[in-house]
Protein backbone atom coordinates (compact mmCIF):
# COMPACT_ATOMS: atom_id res chain seq x y z
CA UNK A 1 0.00 0.00 0.00
CA UNK A 2 2.67 2.55 0.49
CA UNK A 3 2.77 5.10 -2.52
CA UNK A 4 4.37 7.93 -1.05
CA UNK A 5 6.24 9.14 -4.61
CA UNK A 6 4.73 12.44 -5.79
CA UNK A 7 2.95 12.96 -9.15
CA UNK A 8 5.09 14.78 -11.61
CA UNK A 9 3.75 17.57 -11.26
CA UNK A 10 4.27 18.29 -7.83
CA UNK A 11 7.69 17.99 -8.09
CA UNK A 12 10.11 20.71 -7.77
CA UNK A 13 12.45 19.81 -10.50
CA UNK A 14 9.71 19.30 -13.10
CA UNK A 15 8.05 22.64 -12.19
CA UNK A 16 11.54 24.28 -12.22
CA UNK A 17 12.17 22.62 -15.38
CA UNK A 18 9.11 23.69 -17.04
CA UNK A 19 9.28 27.47 -15.78
CA UNK A 20 12.57 27.72 -17.20
CA UNK A 21 11.71 26.03 -20.65
CA UNK A 22 8.66 28.98 -20.22
CA UNK A 23 11.13 31.66 -19.57
CA UNK A 24 13.88 30.75 -22.89
CA UNK A 25 10.79 30.77 -24.72
CA UNK A 26 10.13 34.52 -23.49
CA UNK A 27 13.99 35.28 -24.54
CA UNK A 28 13.59 34.17 -27.83
CA UNK A 29 10.23 35.84 -28.03
CA UNK A 30 11.79 38.92 -27.39
CA UNK A 31 14.80 38.44 -29.93
CA UNK A 32 12.96 37.14 -32.96
CA UNK A 33 10.10 40.64 -32.28
CA UNK A 34 12.69 42.78 -32.49
CA UNK A 35 14.87 40.75 -35.00
CA UNK A 36 11.38 40.90 -37.46
CA UNK A 37 10.33 43.21 -40.19
CA UNK A 38 11.04 45.03 -43.16
CA UNK A 39 14.31 45.01 -42.03
CA UNK A 40 15.78 42.11 -40.38
CA UNK A 41 18.20 42.64 -37.76
CA UNK A 42 20.61 40.04 -36.56
CA UNK A 43 20.65 38.32 -33.19
CA UNK A 44 24.10 39.63 -32.22
CA UNK A 45 23.54 43.66 -33.65
CA UNK A 46 20.23 43.42 -31.41
CA UNK A 47 22.13 42.73 -28.19
CA UNK A 48 24.78 45.06 -29.83
CA UNK A 49 22.90 48.24 -30.48
CA UNK A 50 20.33 47.47 -27.07
CA UNK A 51 23.81 48.31 -24.74
CA UNK A 52 25.35 50.58 -27.05
CA UNK A 53 22.28 52.71 -29.06
CA UNK A 54 23.79 54.21 -32.26
CA UNK A 55 22.43 56.61 -35.00
CA UNK A 56 22.02 53.39 -37.52
CA UNK A 57 18.78 52.95 -38.91
CA UNK A 58 19.21 49.54 -36.71
CA UNK A 59 19.37 50.91 -33.52
CA UNK A 60 16.48 53.79 -34.20
CA UNK A 61 14.20 50.66 -35.23
CA UNK A 62 14.83 48.77 -32.89
CA UNK A 63 14.75 51.42 -29.72
CA UNK A 64 11.81 53.70 -31.78
CA UNK A 65 9.46 50.96 -32.83
CA UNK A 66 10.12 47.30 -32.31
CA UNK A 67 11.47 47.06 -28.71
CA UNK A 68 8.70 49.59 -27.31
CA UNK A 69 6.47 47.10 -29.07
CA UNK A 70 7.60 43.52 -27.78
CA UNK A 71 7.37 44.86 -24.31
CA UNK A 72 3.89 46.31 -24.44
CA UNK A 73 3.29 42.97 -25.92
CA UNK A 74 5.13 40.93 -22.71
CA UNK A 75 3.37 43.48 -20.53
CA UNK A 76 -0.12 43.34 -21.82
CA UNK A 77 0.42 39.10 -21.66
CA UNK A 78 1.16 39.23 -18.37
CA UNK A 79 -1.51 41.37 -17.49
CA UNK A 80 -4.62 39.43 -19.72
CA UNK A 81 -3.14 35.64 -18.65
CA UNK A 82 -3.04 36.85 -14.78
CA UNK A 83 -6.64 38.33 -14.65
CA UNK A 84 -7.83 35.19 -16.31
CA UNK A 85 -6.14 32.49 -13.95
CA UNK A 86 -7.09 34.63 -11.02
CA UNK A 87 -11.17 35.05 -12.58
CA UNK A 88 -10.95 31.27 -13.34
CA UNK A 89 -10.17 30.35 -9.52
CA UNK A 90 -12.38 32.65 -7.63
CA UNK A 91 -15.19 32.72 -9.87
CA UNK A 92 -15.37 28.49 -10.18
CA UNK A 93 -15.31 28.91 -13.77
CA UNK A 94 -12.77 27.50 -16.56
CA UNK A 95 -14.39 30.05 -19.07
CA UNK A 96 -13.64 33.03 -17.44
CA UNK A 97 -11.40 35.05 -18.89
CA UNK A 98 -11.64 38.78 -18.98
CA UNK A 99 -12.83 39.04 -22.79
CA UNK A 100 -15.59 36.17 -22.73
CA UNK A 101 -16.98 37.31 -19.51
CA UNK A 102 -17.41 40.69 -20.44
CA UNK A 103 -15.07 42.68 -18.30
CA UNK A 104 -12.83 43.51 -21.07
CA UNK A 105 -15.51 44.77 -22.62
CA UNK A 106 -16.61 47.22 -20.08
CA UNK A 107 -13.37 48.63 -19.56
CA UNK A 108 -13.19 49.28 -22.83
CA UNK A 109 -17.01 50.89 -23.55
CA UNK A 110 -15.52 53.04 -20.53
CA UNK A 111 -12.00 53.93 -21.97
CA UNK A 112 -13.40 54.78 -25.72
CA UNK A 113 -16.10 56.75 -24.26
CA UNK A 114 -13.28 58.75 -22.73
CA UNK A 115 -11.43 58.81 -25.62
CA UNK A 116 -14.29 59.53 -27.77
CA UNK A 117 -16.59 62.27 -25.65
CA UNK A 118 -14.00 63.84 -23.30
CA UNK A 119 -10.82 63.16 -24.54
CA UNK A 120 -9.77 66.41 -22.49
CA UNK A 121 -9.16 63.04 -19.72
CA UNK A 122 -7.29 61.23 -22.04
CA UNK A 123 -4.92 60.70 -19.49
CA UNK A 124 -7.72 58.88 -16.58
CA UNK A 125 -8.28 56.17 -19.16
CA UNK A 126 -6.79 53.80 -17.52
CA UNK A 127 -8.60 54.32 -14.47
CA UNK A 128 -11.95 54.84 -16.21
CA UNK A 129 -11.32 51.41 -17.56
CA UNK A 130 -10.88 49.89 -14.36
CA UNK A 131 -14.51 51.52 -13.53
CA UNK A 132 -15.82 49.57 -16.28
CA UNK A 133 -13.97 46.57 -15.24
CA UNK A 134 -15.46 46.43 -12.20
CA UNK A 135 -19.09 47.26 -12.79
CA UNK A 136 -19.40 44.30 -15.19
CA UNK A 137 -17.93 42.35 -12.76
CA UNK A 138 -20.20 43.47 -10.11
CA UNK A 139 -22.87 42.66 -12.44
CA UNK A 140 -21.74 39.43 -13.51
CA UNK A 141 -21.70 38.45 -9.39
CA UNK A 142 -25.32 40.02 -8.68
CA UNK A 143 -26.65 37.82 -11.71
CA UNK A 144 -24.84 34.85 -11.23
CA UNK A 145 -25.21 34.86 -7.00
CA UNK A 146 -27.60 32.77 -5.90
CA UNK A 147 -26.69 32.39 -1.88
CA UNK A 148 -23.31 30.95 -3.64
CA UNK A 149 -21.47 31.38 -7.10
CA UNK A 150 -22.92 29.57 -9.59
CA UNK A 151 -20.15 28.51 -12.21
CA UNK A 152 -22.67 27.92 -15.04
CA UNK A 153 -24.59 31.30 -14.47
CA UNK A 154 -20.94 32.94 -14.54
CA UNK A 155 -20.43 32.66 -18.20
CA UNK A 156 -23.84 33.41 -18.97
CA UNK A 157 -24.31 36.38 -17.33
CA UNK A 158 -20.65 37.16 -18.80
CA UNK A 159 -21.74 36.85 -22.26
CA UNK A 160 -25.20 38.51 -22.11
CA UNK A 161 -22.49 41.49 -19.96
CA UNK A 162 -20.04 41.13 -22.71
CA UNK A 163 -22.74 41.56 -25.47
CA UNK A 164 -24.26 44.45 -23.61
CA UNK A 165 -21.06 46.35 -23.58
CA UNK A 166 -19.73 45.62 -26.37
CA UNK A 167 -22.57 47.00 -28.36
CA UNK A 168 -22.12 50.54 -25.94
CA UNK A 169 -18.69 50.20 -27.80
CA UNK A 170 -20.29 49.77 -31.28
CA UNK A 171 -22.91 52.34 -30.48
CA UNK A 172 -20.46 54.90 -29.15
CA UNK A 173 -17.95 54.09 -32.36
CA UNK A 174 -20.82 54.53 -34.64
CA UNK A 175 -22.26 58.28 -33.13
CA UNK A 176 -18.48 59.72 -32.60
CA UNK A 177 -17.92 57.68 -36.42
CA UNK A 178 -15.21 61.14 -37.15
CA UNK A 179 -13.55 61.52 -33.80
CA UNK A 180 -12.25 57.99 -33.91
CA UNK A 181 -9.03 56.62 -35.39
CA UNK A 182 -8.36 53.08 -35.79
CA UNK A 183 -11.26 51.89 -34.29
CA UNK A 184 -11.50 48.73 -36.12
CA UNK A 185 -8.13 48.09 -34.43
CA UNK A 186 -9.11 48.63 -30.99
CA UNK A 187 -12.14 46.27 -31.11
CA UNK A 188 -9.75 43.79 -32.23
CA UNK A 189 -6.92 44.40 -29.76
CA UNK A 190 -3.76 45.55 -31.83
CA UNK A 191 -0.26 46.82 -30.61
CA UNK A 192 0.17 48.92 -34.36
CA UNK A 193 1.85 52.19 -33.50
CA UNK A 194 1.91 51.80 -29.74
CA UNK A 195 5.33 53.07 -28.30
CA UNK A 196 7.19 53.94 -24.73
CA UNK A 197 3.63 56.13 -23.20
CA UNK A 198 1.81 52.93 -23.42
CA UNK A 199 4.91 50.97 -22.03
CA UNK A 200 4.55 53.42 -19.37
CA UNK A 201 0.74 53.62 -18.76
CA UNK A 202 0.62 49.80 -17.93
CA UNK A 203 3.68 49.03 -16.40
CA UNK A 204 2.94 50.10 -12.96
CA UNK A 205 -0.60 48.09 -13.15
CA UNK A 206 1.76 44.85 -14.23
CA UNK A 207 4.61 44.46 -11.05
CA UNK A 208 1.27 45.85 -8.86
CA UNK A 209 -0.52 42.91 -10.25
CA UNK A 210 2.24 40.73 -10.24
CA UNK A 211 3.36 41.80 -6.47
CA UNK A 212 -0.11 41.29 -5.22
CA UNK A 213 -1.13 37.76 -6.50
CA UNK A 214 1.76 36.52 -5.42
CA UNK A 215 0.87 37.76 -2.08
CA UNK A 216 -2.97 36.35 -2.47
CA UNK A 217 -1.46 32.87 -3.59
CA UNK A 218 -2.22 31.09 -0.85
CA UNK A 219 -5.79 32.41 0.01
CA UNK A 220 -6.84 31.52 -3.76
CA UNK A 221 -5.74 28.06 -3.43
CA UNK A 222 -7.69 27.95 -0.74
CA UNK A 223 -10.50 29.25 -2.34
CA UNK A 224 -10.43 26.67 -5.27
CA UNK A 225 -12.09 24.35 -2.01
CA UNK A 226 -14.90 26.39 -2.38
CA UNK A 227 -16.85 28.58 -0.19
CA UNK A 228 -17.36 26.81 2.84
CA UNK A 229 -14.27 25.04 3.17
CA UNK A 230 -12.25 28.16 2.85
CA UNK A 231 -14.53 29.93 5.37
CA UNK A 232 -14.03 27.18 7.58
CA UNK A 233 -10.18 26.92 7.61
CA UNK A 234 -10.33 30.98 8.72
CA UNK A 235 -10.43 32.88 5.54
CA UNK A 236 -12.57 35.82 4.72
CA UNK A 237 -14.18 34.33 1.63
CA UNK A 238 -16.23 37.99 1.15
CA UNK A 239 -13.25 40.29 0.68
CA UNK A 240 -10.95 37.63 -0.80
CA UNK A 241 -13.26 37.22 -3.87
CA UNK A 242 -13.32 41.35 -3.77
CA UNK A 243 -10.09 42.21 -3.50
CA UNK A 244 -9.27 39.41 -6.44
CA UNK A 245 -11.88 40.68 -8.24
CA UNK A 246 -10.52 44.20 -8.49
CA UNK A 247 -7.09 43.03 -8.99
CA UNK A 248 -8.31 41.08 -11.74
CA UNK A 249 -10.11 43.82 -13.60
CA UNK A 250 -7.39 46.62 -13.08
CA UNK A 251 -4.72 44.31 -14.76
CA UNK A 252 -7.98 43.18 -18.07
CA UNK A 253 -8.66 47.12 -17.96
CA UNK A 254 -5.05 48.31 -17.61
CA UNK A 255 -4.14 45.71 -20.70
CA UNK A 256 -7.10 47.16 -22.57
CA UNK A 257 -6.78 50.78 -22.05
CA UNK A 258 -3.39 50.32 -24.29
CA UNK A 259 -4.25 48.21 -26.76
CA UNK A 260 -7.94 47.52 -27.16
CA UNK A 261 -9.71 44.08 -26.89
CA UNK A 262 -7.31 41.18 -26.87
CA UNK A 263 -9.11 38.20 -26.28
CA UNK A 264 -8.52 34.53 -25.40
CA UNK A 265 -4.56 35.29 -23.89
CA UNK A 266 -6.92 35.19 -19.72
CA UNK A 267 -8.03 31.81 -21.24
CA UNK A 268 -5.45 29.82 -23.06
CA UNK A 269 -2.35 30.55 -21.07
CA UNK A 270 -4.27 29.58 -17.60
CA UNK A 271 -5.12 26.33 -18.90
CA UNK A 272 -1.94 25.63 -20.64
CA UNK A 273 -0.04 26.24 -17.64
CA UNK A 274 -2.78 24.04 -15.37
CA UNK A 275 -2.30 21.32 -17.72
CA UNK A 276 1.61 21.59 -17.96
CA UNK A 277 1.79 22.73 -13.69
CA UNK A 278 -1.97 21.76 -12.05
CA UNK A 279 -4.11 24.21 -10.13
CA UNK A 280 -1.39 25.58 -7.46
CA UNK A 281 -1.23 29.27 -7.63
CA UNK A 282 2.39 29.25 -6.39
CA UNK A 283 3.53 28.34 -9.79
CA UNK A 284 0.10 28.97 -11.90
CA UNK A 285 0.69 32.84 -11.46
CA UNK A 286 4.95 32.73 -12.86
CA UNK A 287 3.85 30.68 -15.50
CA UNK A 288 0.85 32.04 -16.65
CA UNK A 289 3.03 35.66 -16.60
CA UNK A 290 5.72 34.41 -18.44
CA UNK A 291 4.00 32.25 -20.93
CA UNK A 292 1.00 35.31 -21.70
CA UNK A 293 3.85 37.20 -22.05
CA UNK A 294 6.07 35.13 -24.91
CA UNK A 295 2.35 34.17 -26.46
CA UNK A 296 1.51 37.81 -27.04
CA UNK A 297 4.81 38.57 -28.42
CA UNK A 298 5.32 35.82 -30.82
CA UNK A 299 1.76 36.43 -31.79
CA UNK A 300 2.25 40.20 -32.63
CA UNK A 301 5.79 39.53 -34.53
CA UNK A 302 3.43 37.00 -36.32
CA UNK A 303 0.73 39.76 -37.02
CA UNK A 304 2.94 42.33 -38.43
CA UNK A 305 5.14 40.25 -40.80
CA UNK A 306 3.15 37.33 -41.87
CA UNK A 307 1.48 39.93 -44.67
CA UNK A 308 4.21 42.84 -44.45
CA UNK A 309 4.00 45.06 -45.21
CA UNK A 310 0.47 45.15 -44.49
CA UNK A 311 -0.22 44.54 -40.55
CA UNK A 312 -3.20 42.70 -39.31
CA UNK A 313 -4.34 43.14 -35.62
CA UNK A 314 -2.87 40.90 -32.82
CA UNK A 315 -6.21 39.98 -31.86
CA UNK A 316 -7.21 38.40 -34.67
CA UNK A 317 -3.69 36.20 -34.37
CA UNK A 318 -5.19 35.34 -30.88
CA UNK A 319 -8.65 34.43 -31.99
CA UNK A 320 -7.50 31.89 -34.80
CA UNK A 321 -5.26 30.28 -31.58
CA UNK A 322 -7.63 30.72 -29.43
CA UNK A 323 -10.98 29.64 -30.79
CA UNK A 324 -9.84 26.11 -31.63
CA UNK A 325 -8.42 25.84 -28.06
CA UNK A 326 -12.23 27.01 -27.01
CA UNK A 327 -13.56 24.33 -28.69
CA UNK A 328 -11.19 21.79 -26.79
CA UNK A 329 -12.13 22.99 -23.43
CA UNK A 330 -15.89 22.41 -24.24
CA UNK A 331 -15.16 18.80 -25.56
CA UNK A 332 -13.29 17.83 -22.79
CA UNK B 1 -16.89 19.82 34.43
CA UNK B 2 -19.98 21.69 32.72
CA UNK B 3 -18.52 23.69 30.83
CA UNK B 4 -20.23 24.98 27.89
CA UNK B 5 -18.38 25.64 25.10
CA UNK B 6 -20.86 26.43 22.47
CA UNK B 7 -24.24 28.20 22.69
CA UNK B 8 -26.89 28.26 20.29
CA UNK B 9 -29.40 31.14 21.61
CA UNK B 10 -33.23 31.75 19.45
CA UNK B 11 -31.55 31.00 16.21
CA UNK B 12 -33.66 31.61 13.26
CA UNK B 13 -32.41 31.34 9.46
CA UNK B 14 -33.78 30.64 5.88
CA UNK B 15 -33.87 31.40 2.77
CA UNK B 16 -36.11 34.60 1.90
CA UNK B 17 -39.05 34.60 3.39
CA UNK B 18 -38.72 30.50 3.99
CA UNK B 19 -37.48 29.62 7.25
CA UNK B 20 -35.46 26.51 7.74
CA UNK B 21 -34.76 26.89 11.60
CA UNK B 22 -36.75 28.57 14.44
CA UNK B 23 -35.80 29.60 17.81
CA UNK B 24 -32.99 26.83 17.88
CA UNK B 25 -31.51 26.85 21.32
CA UNK B 26 -29.14 24.55 22.62
CA UNK B 27 -25.62 24.70 24.23
CA UNK B 28 -22.87 22.30 24.29
CA UNK B 29 -20.56 21.00 26.83
CA UNK B 30 -16.58 20.61 26.46
CA UNK B 31 -15.47 17.19 25.57
CA UNK B 32 -18.47 15.67 24.61
CA UNK B 33 -20.36 13.94 21.59
CA UNK B 34 -23.54 15.68 20.55
CA UNK B 35 -25.62 14.13 17.23
CA UNK B 36 -27.95 15.84 15.75
CA UNK B 37 -30.77 13.99 13.43
CA UNK B 38 -34.15 14.21 12.22
CA UNK B 39 -35.85 13.85 9.37
CA UNK B 40 -35.14 15.10 5.83
CA UNK B 41 -35.92 18.90 5.90
CA UNK B 42 -35.77 19.13 9.65
CA UNK B 43 -33.03 22.08 9.69
CA UNK B 44 -29.96 20.15 10.34
CA UNK B 45 -27.67 21.18 7.35
CA UNK B 46 -28.74 24.75 7.89
CA UNK B 47 -27.97 24.34 11.37
CA UNK B 48 -24.45 23.21 11.37
CA UNK B 49 -23.53 25.70 8.44
CA UNK B 50 -24.77 28.50 10.61
CA UNK B 51 -23.22 27.67 13.42
CA UNK B 52 -20.21 27.18 11.14
CA UNK B 53 -20.95 30.46 9.68
CA UNK B 54 -21.28 29.57 6.37
CA UNK B 55 -25.10 30.59 6.71
CA UNK B 56 -25.89 34.18 8.21
CA UNK B 57 -29.30 33.76 10.76
CA UNK B 58 -31.85 36.12 10.29
CA UNK B 59 -32.04 36.18 14.51
CA UNK B 60 -30.49 34.85 17.29
CA UNK B 61 -27.05 34.14 18.02
CA UNK B 62 -23.89 31.63 18.17
CA UNK B 63 -21.71 31.72 21.32
CA UNK B 64 -18.41 30.63 21.64
CA UNK B 65 -17.38 30.83 25.35
CA UNK B 66 -19.58 33.31 25.52
CA UNK B 67 -18.51 35.70 22.09
CA UNK B 68 -20.80 36.15 19.00
CA UNK B 69 -19.17 33.99 16.32
CA UNK B 70 -20.17 36.27 13.93
CA UNK B 71 -18.51 39.31 15.58
CA UNK B 72 -15.37 37.72 15.65
CA UNK B 73 -12.47 37.50 13.67
CA UNK B 74 -12.63 35.14 11.41
CA UNK B 75 -9.14 33.42 11.46
CA UNK B 76 -10.22 33.76 15.38
CA UNK B 77 -13.38 31.44 15.32
CA UNK B 78 -11.41 29.02 12.98
CA UNK B 79 -8.87 28.38 15.24
CA UNK B 80 -11.67 27.21 17.77
CA UNK B 81 -13.90 25.18 15.41
CA UNK B 82 -13.47 23.52 12.71
CA UNK B 83 -16.38 21.96 10.00
CA UNK B 84 -16.58 18.87 7.61
CA UNK B 85 -19.07 19.56 5.07
CA UNK B 86 -21.23 16.91 3.50
CA UNK B 87 -20.28 18.25 -0.11
CA UNK B 88 -16.42 19.08 -0.78
CA UNK B 89 -15.36 20.56 -3.62
CA UNK B 90 -14.74 18.54 -6.78
CA UNK B 91 -11.88 20.47 -7.59
CA UNK B 92 -8.58 18.18 -5.59
CA UNK B 93 -5.94 18.22 -7.83
CA UNK B 94 -3.79 18.25 -4.72
CA UNK B 95 -1.71 16.06 -2.71
CA UNK B 96 -3.20 15.46 1.07
CA UNK B 97 -0.30 16.68 2.29
CA UNK B 98 -1.06 19.91 0.72
CA UNK B 99 -4.97 20.33 2.01
CA UNK B 100 -3.55 19.41 5.40
CA UNK B 101 -1.86 22.04 5.31
CA UNK B 102 -4.64 24.13 4.21
CA UNK B 103 -6.34 23.42 7.81
CA UNK B 104 -3.07 25.73 9.02
CA UNK B 105 -3.90 29.11 7.32
CA UNK B 106 -5.51 30.26 10.77
CA UNK B 107 -2.68 30.33 12.37
CA UNK B 108 -0.46 31.94 9.73
CA UNK B 109 0.76 35.27 8.77
CA UNK B 110 0.41 36.09 5.24
CA UNK B 111 4.19 37.36 4.94
CA UNK B 112 5.52 34.06 6.25
CA UNK B 113 5.65 30.79 5.33
CA UNK B 114 4.99 27.32 7.03
CA UNK B 115 6.51 27.33 10.73
CA UNK B 116 8.50 24.21 12.35
CA UNK B 117 4.75 24.46 14.58
CA UNK B 118 2.67 23.61 11.17
CA UNK B 119 4.83 21.48 10.29
CA UNK B 120 4.26 19.33 13.19
CA UNK B 121 0.67 19.59 13.19
CA UNK B 122 -0.01 18.68 9.86
CA UNK B 123 2.39 15.33 10.75
CA UNK B 124 0.06 14.73 13.54
CA UNK B 125 -2.90 15.10 11.88
CA UNK B 126 -1.70 12.83 8.88
CA UNK B 127 -0.67 10.54 11.68
CA UNK B 128 -4.06 10.46 14.06
CA UNK B 129 -6.28 10.04 10.91
CA UNK B 130 -3.60 6.93 9.50
CA UNK B 131 -2.88 9.15 6.26
CA UNK B 132 1.00 9.63 6.82
CA UNK B 133 1.45 6.48 3.89
CA UNK B 134 -1.25 8.37 1.98
CA UNK B 135 0.19 12.21 2.28
CA UNK B 136 2.45 12.35 -1.35
CA UNK B 137 -1.27 11.00 -3.37
CA UNK B 138 -3.56 12.96 -4.69
CA UNK B 139 -6.91 13.50 -3.70
CA UNK B 140 -8.60 12.24 -6.69
CA UNK B 141 -6.75 9.11 -6.26
CA UNK B 142 -8.05 8.10 -2.64
CA UNK B 143 -10.87 6.07 -1.93
CA UNK B 144 -14.08 7.48 -0.61
CA UNK B 145 -13.03 6.57 3.25
CA UNK B 146 -9.43 7.77 2.74
CA UNK B 147 -10.79 10.86 1.19
CA UNK B 148 -12.71 11.66 4.30
CA UNK B 149 -10.05 10.64 6.77
CA UNK B 150 -7.60 13.39 4.57
CA UNK B 151 -10.67 16.07 4.70
CA UNK B 152 -10.99 15.20 8.37
CA UNK B 153 -7.16 15.54 9.28
CA UNK B 154 -7.72 18.90 7.64
CA UNK B 155 -10.15 19.86 9.80
CA UNK B 156 -7.89 18.52 12.80
CA UNK B 157 -4.32 20.60 11.87
CA UNK B 158 -6.82 23.61 12.85
CA UNK B 159 -6.43 22.40 16.25
CA UNK B 160 -9.98 23.05 16.82
CA UNK B 161 -11.49 22.54 20.35
CA UNK B 162 -14.67 22.01 19.03
CA UNK B 163 -15.38 19.57 15.27
CA UNK B 164 -18.31 20.23 13.47
CA UNK B 165 -19.26 17.42 11.11
CA UNK B 166 -22.20 16.71 8.13
CA UNK B 167 -23.23 13.64 7.84
CA UNK B 168 -19.53 12.44 7.69
CA UNK B 169 -20.69 8.55 6.35
CA UNK B 170 -22.66 9.57 3.83
CA UNK B 171 -21.82 7.41 0.03
CA UNK B 172 -19.29 4.96 2.50
CA UNK B 173 -20.12 1.60 2.47
CA UNK B 174 -20.55 -0.14 5.81
CA UNK B 175 -16.85 -1.06 6.71
CA UNK B 176 -15.72 2.93 6.12
CA UNK B 177 -18.83 4.44 8.09
CA UNK B 178 -17.61 2.47 11.06
CA UNK B 179 -13.90 3.32 10.05
CA UNK B 180 -14.95 7.31 10.14
CA UNK B 181 -17.23 6.95 13.69
CA UNK B 182 -14.21 4.77 15.47
CA UNK B 183 -11.76 7.54 13.98
CA UNK B 184 -14.34 10.37 15.53
CA UNK B 185 -14.68 8.87 18.76
CA UNK B 186 -10.71 8.22 19.18
CA UNK B 187 -10.78 12.29 18.31
CA UNK B 188 -13.00 12.75 21.01
CA UNK B 189 -11.57 10.68 23.66
CA UNK B 190 -8.11 11.25 23.54
CA UNK B 191 -7.56 14.59 22.11
CA UNK B 192 -10.59 15.75 23.85
CA UNK B 193 -12.37 17.66 20.62
CA UNK B 194 -16.02 18.52 21.18
CA UNK B 195 -18.17 16.45 18.16
CA UNK B 196 -21.47 18.18 17.14
CA UNK B 197 -22.29 15.90 14.46
CA UNK B 198 -25.46 15.68 12.07
CA UNK B 199 -26.00 12.17 11.55
CA UNK B 200 -28.22 10.42 8.93
CA UNK B 201 -27.85 6.43 11.36
CA UNK B 202 -29.37 6.71 14.42
CA UNK B 203 -27.98 3.34 15.47
CA UNK B 204 -24.65 5.26 14.78
CA UNK B 205 -25.82 8.41 16.39
CA UNK B 206 -26.62 6.26 19.66
CA UNK B 207 -23.80 4.28 20.18
CA UNK B 208 -21.32 7.09 19.87
CA UNK B 209 -22.89 10.22 21.38
CA UNK B 210 -23.48 11.15 24.93
CA UNK B 211 -26.11 13.74 23.42
CA UNK B 212 -28.57 13.16 21.37
CA UNK B 213 -30.73 16.12 19.72
CA UNK B 214 -34.01 15.66 17.47
CA UNK B 215 -34.74 17.75 15.20
CA UNK B 216 -38.28 18.12 13.54
CA UNK B 217 -39.77 20.76 11.75
CA UNK B 218 -37.20 23.66 12.04
CA UNK B 219 -37.42 22.84 15.91
CA UNK B 220 -35.38 21.28 18.39
CA UNK B 221 -38.12 18.27 19.03
CA UNK B 222 -36.28 16.64 21.88
CA UNK B 223 -32.73 16.10 23.47
CA UNK B 224 -31.39 13.79 26.00
CA UNK B 225 -28.67 10.67 26.00
CA UNK B 226 -29.37 7.91 23.63
CA UNK B 227 -31.11 5.74 26.35
CA UNK B 228 -33.72 8.21 27.44
CA UNK B 229 -34.07 9.76 23.87
CA UNK B 230 -34.85 6.00 21.97
CA UNK B 231 -37.31 4.87 24.88
CA UNK B 232 -39.34 8.19 24.80
CA UNK B 233 -41.84 8.37 21.80
CA UNK B 234 -40.10 10.80 19.53
CA UNK B 235 -38.99 7.61 17.42
CA UNK B 236 -43.06 7.42 16.58
CA UNK B 237 -43.47 11.35 16.64
CA UNK B 238 -41.09 12.74 14.43
CA UNK B 239 -39.75 9.54 12.14
CA UNK B 240 -43.07 7.94 12.72
CA UNK B 241 -41.48 4.45 13.13
CA UNK B 242 -42.55 1.97 15.82
CA UNK B 243 -39.34 -0.05 16.64
CA UNK B 244 -37.48 -2.18 18.94
CA UNK B 245 -34.94 -1.16 21.28
CA UNK B 246 -32.34 -3.80 22.26
CA UNK B 247 -29.06 -3.17 24.10
CA UNK B 248 -25.82 -3.50 22.62
CA UNK B 249 -23.95 -6.32 24.30
CA UNK B 250 -20.63 -4.60 24.03
CA UNK B 251 -21.24 -1.15 24.67
CA UNK B 252 -24.33 -0.90 26.41
CA UNK B 253 -25.72 1.51 24.27
CA UNK B 254 -29.06 1.14 22.49
CA UNK B 255 -29.63 -0.94 19.33
CA UNK B 256 -32.72 0.49 17.69
CA UNK B 257 -34.56 -1.60 15.03
CA UNK B 258 -37.22 -0.10 12.85
CA UNK B 259 -40.12 -2.67 12.42
CA UNK B 260 -42.67 -0.67 10.70
CA UNK B 261 -44.06 2.55 9.34
CA UNK B 262 -46.95 4.57 11.31
CA UNK B 263 -49.71 6.02 9.60
CA UNK B 264 -50.18 9.50 10.58
CA UNK B 265 -53.94 9.77 12.46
Amino acid sequence: MRNNTLALKDRKSYRLTVLLIFLLALLLAFLIGNAMGTIRIPFNRIVEVMFHPDATVESRTIWNIRLPRVILGGLVGINLALSGAILQGIMGNPLADPGIIGISSGAGLFGIFILVVLPQFQNMVPLFAFLGAMIAAGIIYLLAWNGGILPMRVVLAGVAVSALFQAGISGTLVFYADRVHGALTFMNGSLSARSWGEVQTILPYTIFGLLLSFLLREKMNIMLLGDDVARGVGLHVERTRFVCTALAALLAASAVSVVGLLGFVGLIVPHSIRLLLGNDYKVLIPGSALCGASLVMFSDTFARTIFSPAEIPVGIVMAVLGVPFFLYLLRR
Amino acid sequence: MHESILEVRNLCAGYKDHPVIEDVSLSFEKGKVYSIIGPNGCGKTTLMRTVSRNHKPSSGQVLLHGKNIFQMNTKQVARHIAMLSQHNATLEDITVRTLVNYGRYAYRDWWKGQTAEDQDTVRWALDRTGMSDYADRKITALSGGERQRAWIAMSIAQKPEILLLDEPTTYLDISHQLEIMELISKLNREEKITIIMVLHDINHAARYSDEMVVMHNHHVYQQGDPWSLLRSNVLRDVFHIEADISKDQENGTPIFYARKVVQDQ
